[in-house]
């Protein structure tokens, strides 16, 4: 909510001040930002429809089990392919992690999945591919997603 | 006709849900949840976005972003795309666009990729979360690692990545 109160307030500052020093530049603002809203609205509902689809196949219970202590050996590797393909906010998946750290996952598991779910977006790829390109969208996860694995490696050696 | 075929994925995907509301009543019902939650998330934020990136191409002129996070900033231009990417805003696919805006007005590639592992995974309000749920250390140690793996990430695109390779802005 604060968010959202924060972006609004601070829209309004900006759009009063294009309003003031120019109307036509403002006109301008609305027409493009229209163009790239309708030309990027057919990934974002793409977004919307996948994030469903899989977090209804895939719901926080099912999830639990996949990267839990009975998961075993496969946990991390659940945890990769389950952080880098959904879209869970960052709020809802921090203590989903915690209560699985409480009912004994690994740190290995547990970081790999908020890493590749934090840096790495499979859903939002179409989307990253029309604002800034195949090359860079393709390294920029594939990076982020070596890097995930890095940091539960180190964190698990530290913390585990 | 162009319009069916521009919201071609959408329009799939609305098929996947009306077979699964047929066969798997259960699991349509909850991504249907799921995709109605979003949906509202994503109405209050999409506008303000989309006119902030409007303004941004319409105001800033091109040397200003270039003085300020492009090619020659070093560790103020770092710093100052690290500090936009961590002020509460959307989820990352929001700061696709604008970091494609700020791309083609002459920001360092280094410095896009900072603000985007910022956005993603180093937020104020995600940070105080992450302590009440994961303890103090694991934070701590989690947002070092990020914020150094963000930094050499930056670096490899870097060098991989030439202008010609961004979509053009018509």
């Amino acid at each position: 909510m604060v968010t959202i109160i924060t972006i609004y307030a601070f829209l309004v500052v900006c759009l009063a001040l294009s309003i003031w020093k120019s109307k036509e530049k403002t006109t301008q603002t609305f027409k493009l930002s229209a163009k790239a809203l309708w030309n990027m609205a057919p990934s974002l509902l793409a977004i919307v429809g996948l994030v469903g689809l899989i977090l209804g196949v895939l719901p926080p219970e099912t999830i639990s089990s996949l990267l839990g202590i009975e998961a075993g050996v496969a946990a991390p590797i659940a945890a990769a392919i389950i952080g880098s393909i959904t879209l869970i906010p960052a709020l809802v998946s921090f203590p989903l992690a915690g209560s699985l750290l409480d009912s004994g996952a690994t740190v290995i598991t547990i970081t790999v999945f908020i890493t590749t779910l934090l840096m790495v977006g499979t859903v939002t790829a179409p989307l990253e591919i029309k604002a800034l390109g195949k090359k860079f969208t393709l390294l920029r996860n594939g990076l982020s997603f070596i890097a995930a694995l890095i940091i539960a490696a180190v964190m698990g050696v530290i913390l585990g | 006709m162009i319009i069916i075929k521009k919201f071609k994925a959408p329009l799939i995907l609305a098929l996947i849900y009306l077979g699964l509301a047929i066969w798997l009543p259960f699991t349509a019902q909850r991504s249907a949840a799921v995709a109605v939650n979003y949906i509202g998330e994503m109405a209050l934020i999409i506008p303000p976005v989309f006119i902030l990136m409007g303004l941004l191409q319409v105001w800033i002129p091109k040397e200003k972003i270039t003085a300020l996070i492009g090619k020659d900033t070093g560790l103020k231009g770092m710093l100052i795309s690290f500090f936009m990417g961590t002020i509460p805003t959307g989820p990352l696919y929001l700061a696709f666009p604008l970091a494609g805006s700020l791309l083609q007005k002459g920001a360092r590639t280094s410095n896009i990729v900072i603000f985007l592992g910022a956005w993603a995974a180093i937020k104020v309000p995600q940070l105080i979360a992450e302590t009440q749920f994961l303890g103090p250390s694991y934070t701590a140690l989690r947002f070092v690692l990020t914020l150094f793996a963000v930094i050499v990430i930056g670096r490899i695109m870097e060098k991989l990545i030439i202008i010609k390779d961004l979509p053009k802005i018509e």
